[in-house]
C-alpha cells in the first residue's frame, strides 16, 4: 500500500496544482462560448500566472506579516487538503489524518488568513471584503459541519476515506435522502466558499461589489499569482470533494497500481464536467443582493439540518 | 431690440426685449426674450420666473471689454426656459468688472447655486451669501486668485500647493467608516472621486468630487470660427457627439439667423435618435452586467455593434460625428427599415429576458429610489427625471422639428433602477419608430444652408457709437441689414432661402448698435446680448442623457466670443447621492450605471 499510496498522494497534488488553472480556464471558456464570445482559451489562467510570477514583488507600505504570509499559507493549507482528501485513492498513507473536520478547518484557515491579510492592508476595501467574507463564512461553516455529520452517520466515522469507500461499496447510500440533502447543502456552500455566482461575481471589476476580490486588491506580482493559484486550487479541491462524496465511482480503493491512472483520469474528467456544468449554470444566474445572501445560506443550512435528521430516521435501504 | 436704456447696470426699469431668433423651431422661429436687470432686482425676477414654471437652463458669465457698448463689465446671463409652448427668457445682469459680486440665488434654485460656484471658480464672481461657498470646479492645487475664464488669465500657471485636503463632510458615530473610491477606477470609465460614509453596508452619505477632466473646453471655443467649433462640440462628451454638435449648431444658426431646410432638420432628428439608440442599448446591457448577468450584456453589446456599424454607414463615423453641420446635416445613407426592425426585435428580447429573470428584477426593483420631489428640486433632466415622474423632454418643450404623433415620452414614477431601465427600454421603442418615420421622407446627401453672413459681418464695426443699424456696415454683406432698424422683430427667417443666407433677422447686430448712447432706436438688436454688440443664440436639444443647452455669442468678426455648454449631467450629478442615501454599498455601481452621467460633459 505504501508505494502506490504515496504515488497516489503525490499524483493528487500534481493534478490539482496543474489542473486548477486549467479548470478555471475551462469554466471561463464555457461561459464565454455560451454568451457568444470567443473567450481567451483554456490556458489563459496559466499564462496569467506565468506573467504575474515574473513581476517584481511589491508590498504596500504599512503592511505586516499577515499580508506577506497569507499567500504562502493559503497555498500551503490548500496543498495539505489536496493531499488529504481522497480524490484519486482512498488508500493512502495519510488516510488516518484525513478527517472531514480537519479538511473543513484547513479550508476555513485559508479563508481567515486571507481576511486577516485584507485587514492588514488598512484600506477600506480590504476591511470591507474581510467583513463580508466573515459574514459569509459564519453562515457557511455551520452548514459544512452539519452536512459532514449527516454523511458520517451512515459510515460511522468522520474519516473521509472511510466515508468515500463506504459510498463506493454501498452505492444505494448515495441516493438516500440524507445524502441528497447534504449534497445540495454542500454544493450551495461550495459556491459561497469559492466566491461564485450568485454569492460573488468572480469576473467583476466593480470593487464595491466584491467579496473575495476586495480582500486581495492590494496584491500584485508573485504574491497575487499565489493567491490566484490558491483560490483556483480550493475550487478544484472542493469540486473534487463533492465528486468523491457523491459520485465516487472509479476512485482507487485498494493498492492495485493499475487503478491509479484510471482513477486520476476519472477524477479530472468528473471535476471538469462538474466545473463546466457550474459555469454553464452561472450563465443563467445573476448576483444576488448582498443582503439576500444570508437567506440563501440559511436555506442551505436548513437542508443540512434536514440531512442530519434524515440520516437518523430515513437511513435508506 | 427695443431701445434699451437698461443695459447699464442697475439702470432704470427693466424692459423686455424680444429677440427673434433663428429658425430652429418646428414652426420656423423661436422667440427669446431678453431682460436687462439690475443686481437688486435679480432675486425678485428669478423668483417670478421660477414661479411661472420656468427652469434655469443655463447661467454664464461674459467679460465685456472696454469697447463693448456698455463699457467694460462682467455680464451674467441667466437663461430660463419652459415648454411647451417653447419659452425662453434671459436675464442679463451687468457687474463691476473689478469687484464682481452677485446675490446668491441658491435659496431659490439649487442649480443656480451650482452655476454660481462654477462662475466663482472660473470667472471670480463672488456669490454673496451663498450657503455652500466651496470650490466646485477648481481643485485645491489650482492657485487661488487665478480665474481661467477671464480674458487676461493667460496660460495656466503651475500647480500650487494644495490648500489642505478637500473638505468632505465627516460623518461621525459608532461604526461609521469612510470608503474612498477613485478617481482612477477599475473599469474603463471616466475619473471621479467618491467618498462614502458607511455604517455596516449602508451608505449614510456620499460625496462626489468631479472636475478631474476639466479641459477648459469653453475657453478653447473662444476665438475659433464657427466651422472649427464644431469638432470641439462633437468631442465634449464622446458618446453625445450628435447632441452637443446639434445644440451648438442650433445656437450658431440662431445667432446668425440662418434658416435650416426642413429635410436637414429631419436628418438631424434622425441622427439624434440613432445616438439615443446605441447609448441606451449599451446601458441596458451594462445594467445587466452589473448584477452579474453577463450574457445579456454580451448580447446587448452585439446589438450595439450593429448600430455602430450602421452609424458608420450613415455618417462615416461610428459615433455619428460629422452628421450634423452648421446650417444642415450630412447623411451618407439611410437606415434600412427591415434592419432596424430586426434590431428592435433583438432589443425587446433582451429586455424581456432581463425583466423575466427574478434575481435581475429583484436587484433593479426598489434600488436607489430618487423621488419626484427631489428630482424636481434638483432640476434633473433626461431619463433620470422621467424615471422619477418628471416629464421633461426638449423634443416636446423646445422642438426644432414637428414630430407630430410619432413622439411619445415615457414616464415612470418609481424612481428606482428598474424605472430607469424601463425608461430606456421604452425610449428605444420610440426611437426606433421615429427613425423609421424620419428616414421615410429623407434622401441621403448633404442638405445645408450657408450660414447667413449678415449679422456677424455687420457687427464688425459694431462698436462704433453710431447706430448699428445703419445699413451697409463696413464689412459689407449689406443684406443682413434687411430688417433694418425699425423692425424690432424680424420675421423669422424661415423664408430665407438657405442658399442666400440672408439673415433676415437682424438680430445680432444690435449690439454694436446697442452701444450705450444709442439706446433706443438702435438696431433691431434682437439677438444681441445686452448691448454688447454681439450676436447670441441658444440651442436646446434632447440628447440621449437629457436636455443639452448651449449658448453662443459671436464676435463681430464671426468668431466665437463665448460658448457656454450645459450637459444634463451637470444637473443630474447631485441627484446621485440623494438616490443613494440608505442604499447599500454593493448597489452603488448598479445605481451609478443606471444614472450613467457624463464626467467629460460635466467637467468640460
Amino acid at each position: 500500500m505504501s508505494a502506490v499510496g504515496t504515488v497516489a498522494v503525490l499524483a493528487q497534488i500534481v493534478v490539482v496544482v496543474a489542473g486548477a488553472p486549467l479548470l478555471t480556464g475551462l469554466m471561463r471558456q464555457v461561459r464565454a462560448r455560451m454568451e457568444g464570445r470567443a473567450g481567451a482559451g483554456v490556458g489563459q489562467p496559466w499564462r496569467d500566472l506565468r506573467k504575474l510570477l515574473r513581476k517584481q514583488p511589491i508590498t504596500p507600505v504599512g503592511t505586516g506579516p499577515a499580508f506577506r504570509l497569507a499567500p504562502l499559507l493559503l497555498v500551503a493549507t490548500t496543498l495539505v487538503v489536496a493531499a488529504l482528501v481522497p480524490l484519486a485513492s482512498t488508500a493512502t498513507p495519510v488516510r488516518d489524518s484525513a478527517d472531514l473536520l480537519v479538511v473543513v478547518t484547513l479550508l476555513a484557515l485559508g479563508t481567515v488568513i486571507l481576511a486577516l491579510a485584507g485587514l492588514d492592508t488598512g484600506t477600506a476595501f480590504g476591511g470591507m471584503g474581510a467583513s463580508r467574507e466573515m459574514t459569509v463564512v459564519a453562515l457557511v461553516e455551520p452548514t459544512i459541519l452539519l452536512s459532514v455529520v449527516a454523511l458520517s452517520i451512515p459510515a460511522g466515522s468522520t474519516n473521509l476515506p472511510t466515508i468515500v469507500a463506504h459510498g463506493v461499496h454501498d452505492p444505494a447510500r448515495l441516493a438516500s435522502p440524507a445524502s441528497l440533502l447534504a449534497g445540495v447543502a454542500l454544493a450551495v456552500v461550495t459556491l459561497a466558499e469559492t466566491g461564485r455566482l450568485p454569492v460573488d461575481n468572480p469576473s467583476t471589476h466593480l470593487e464595491l461589489t466584491m467579496i473575495h476580490e476586495a480582500m486581495i486588491l492590494e496584491y500584485a506580482g508573485p504574491d497575487l499569482a499565489l493567491i490566484e493559484l490558491g483560490a483556483q486550487m480550493r475550487l478544484t479541491v472542493l469540486l473534487g470533494l463533492l465528486t468523491s462524496l457523491f459520485v465516487p465511482w472509479g476512485i482507487a480503493t485498494g493498492t492495485a497500481a493499475a487503478a491509479l491512472p484510471l482513477a486520476l483520469a476519472l477524477f479530472a474528467g468528473k471535476v471538469a464536467l462538474l466545473g463546466a456544468g457550474l459555469a454553464a449554470a452561472e450563465v443563467f444566474w445573476a448576483k444576488m443582493r448582498l443582503f439576500k445572501v444570508p437567506e440563501l445560506l440559511t436555506g442551505s443550512f436548513l437542508l443540512a439540518l434536514l440531512a442530519v435528521g434524515a440520516s437518523f430516521f430515513l437511513p435508506g435501504n | 431690440m427695443r431701445p434699451d436704456p437698461t443695459s447699464r447696470p442697475g439702470s432704470g426699469p427693466d424692459r423686455p426685449r424680444t429677440g427673434h431668433s433663428g429658425h430652429t423651431s418646428c414652426d420656423g422661429h423661436t422667440t427669446r426674450t431678453m431682460i436687462d436687470t439690475g443686481i437688486a432686482e435679480l432675486p425678485r425676477r428669478v423668483r417670478e420666473m421660477l414661479a411661472d414654471g420656468h427652469r434655469l437652463a443655463l447661467a454664464a458669465a461674459h467679460h465685456d471689454g472696454a469697447d463693448a457698448p456698455g463699457g467694460p463689465a462682467i455680464r451674467v446671463v441667466y437663461l430660463f426656459v419652459k415648454g411647451p409652448p417653447d419659452s425662453r427668457v434671459e436675464l442679463h445682469v451687468r457687474l463691476d468688472p473689478d469687484t464682481p459680486a452677485l446675490p446668491s440665488l441658491a435659496h431659490l434654485s439649487f442649480p443656480a447655486g451650482r452655476f454660481e460656484r462654477e462662475m466663482r471658480d472660473l470667472h471670480g464672481i463672488v456669490p454673496l451669501n451663498h450657503p455652500l461657498p466651496r470650490r466646485l470646479v477648481r481643485h485645491p492645487h489650482w492657485p487661488r486668485g487665478w480665474y481661467p475664464m477671464r480674458p487676461d488669465a493667460g496660460p495656466p500657471p503651475p500647480f500650487a500647493e494644495p490648500e489642505g485636503p478637500f473638505p468632505f463632510l465627516t460623518v461621525e458615530g459608532d461604526g461609521v467608516y469612510e470608503i474612498p473610491v477613485g478617481p482612477v477606477h477599475a473599469g474603463l470609465i471616466e475619473p471621479g472621486h467618491f467618498r462614502f460614509s458607511v455604517v455596516g453596508e449602508t451608505i449614510l452619505k456620499l460625496k462626489a468630487r468631479l472636475w478631474f477632466v476639466h479641459k477648459g473646453i469653453e475657453k478653447l471655443f473662444e476665438r475659433r470660427d464657427v466651422a472649427r467649433g464644431l469638432p470641439l462640440a462633437e468631442r465634449i462628451s464622446g458618446d453625445t457627439a450628435v447632441g452637443h454638435a446639434l445644440a451648438y449648431c442650433l445656437a450658431v444658426e440662431e445667432a446668425t439667423a440662418t434658416a435650416v431646410p426642413e429635410p436637414a432638420r429631419r436628418a438631424r432628428a434622425l441622427l439624434l435618435e440613432l445616438e439615443r439608440l446605441h447609448n441606451h442599448v449599451a446601458d441596458l446591457g451594462a445594467l445587466c452586467n452589473d448584477v452579474g448577468h453577463g450574457i445579456l450584456n454580451a448580447q446587448a453589446q452585439r446589438v450595439r455593434e450593429q448600430l455602430l456599424r450602421l452609424n458608420q454607414e450613415v455618417t462615416g463615423h461610428r459615433l455619428l460625428r460629422g452628421g450634423v453641420v452648421p446650417g444642415g446635416a450630412a447623411v451618407r445613407a439611410l437606415p434600412d427599415p427591415a434592419r432596424m426592425r430586426a434590431i428592435g426585435d433583438d432589443i425587446r428580447d433582451i429586455v424581456a429576458l432581463a425583466l423575466g429573470h427574478s434575481t435581475v428584477r429583484d436587484r433593479f426593483a426598489g434600488a436607489a429610489r430618487l423621488d419626484g420631489r427631489a428630482a424636481r428640486d434638483l432640476g434633473c433632466l433626461g431619463y433620470v427625471a422621467r424615471a422619477s415622474g418628471v416629464r421633461v423632454d426638449a423634443r416636446q418643450a423646445h422642438p426644432f422639428l414637428d414630430y407630430g404623433d410619432a413622439l411619445t415620452v415615457p414616464v415612470h414614477t418609481s424612481g428606482d433602477v428598474l424605472a430607469r431601465f424601463l425608461i430606456r427600454a421604452e425610449e428605444i421603442d420610440v426611437s426606433l419608430a421615429l427613425v423609421e418615420t424620419l428616414a421615410a421622407g429623407l434622401t441621403s446627401g448633404v442638405t445645408r444652408a450657408e450660414l447667413a453672413p449678415g449679422p456677424a459681418s455687420r457687427s464688425a464695426h459694431g462698436l462704433g457709437p453710431g447706430p448699428a443699424s445703419a445699413p451697409g456696415p463696413a464689412s459689407g454683406a449689406g443684406r443682413d441689414d434687411l430688417p433694418g432698424r425699425p423692425g424690432p422683430l424680424l420675421k423669422p427667417g424661415s423664408d430665407a432661402d438657405p442658399g442666400s443666407g440672408l439673415g433676415p433677422t437682424g438680430r445680432l447686430p444690435g449690439p454694436g448698435a446697442g452701444v450705450g448712447p444709442g439706446g433706443p432706436d438702435v438696431g433691431p438688436g434682437v439677438g444681441a446680448g445686452s448691448g454688447t454688440g454681439i450676436a447670441s443664440g441658444v440651442g436646446i436639444v434632447e440628447g440621449w442623457r437629457g436636455t443639452i443647452t448651449t449658448r453662443v455669442e459671436l464676435a463681430p468678426d464671426r468668431t466665437l466670443a463665448r460658448v457656454k455648454v450645459v450637459d444634463p449631467s451637470f444637473f443630474n450629478w447631485p441627484a446621485l447621492p440623494i438616490a443613494l442615501a440608505d442604499t447599500i454599498v454593493p448597489d452603488f455601481p448598479l445605481t451609478n450605471k443606471s444614472f450613467n452621467l457624463s464626467y467629460a460633459g460635466n467637467d468640460l
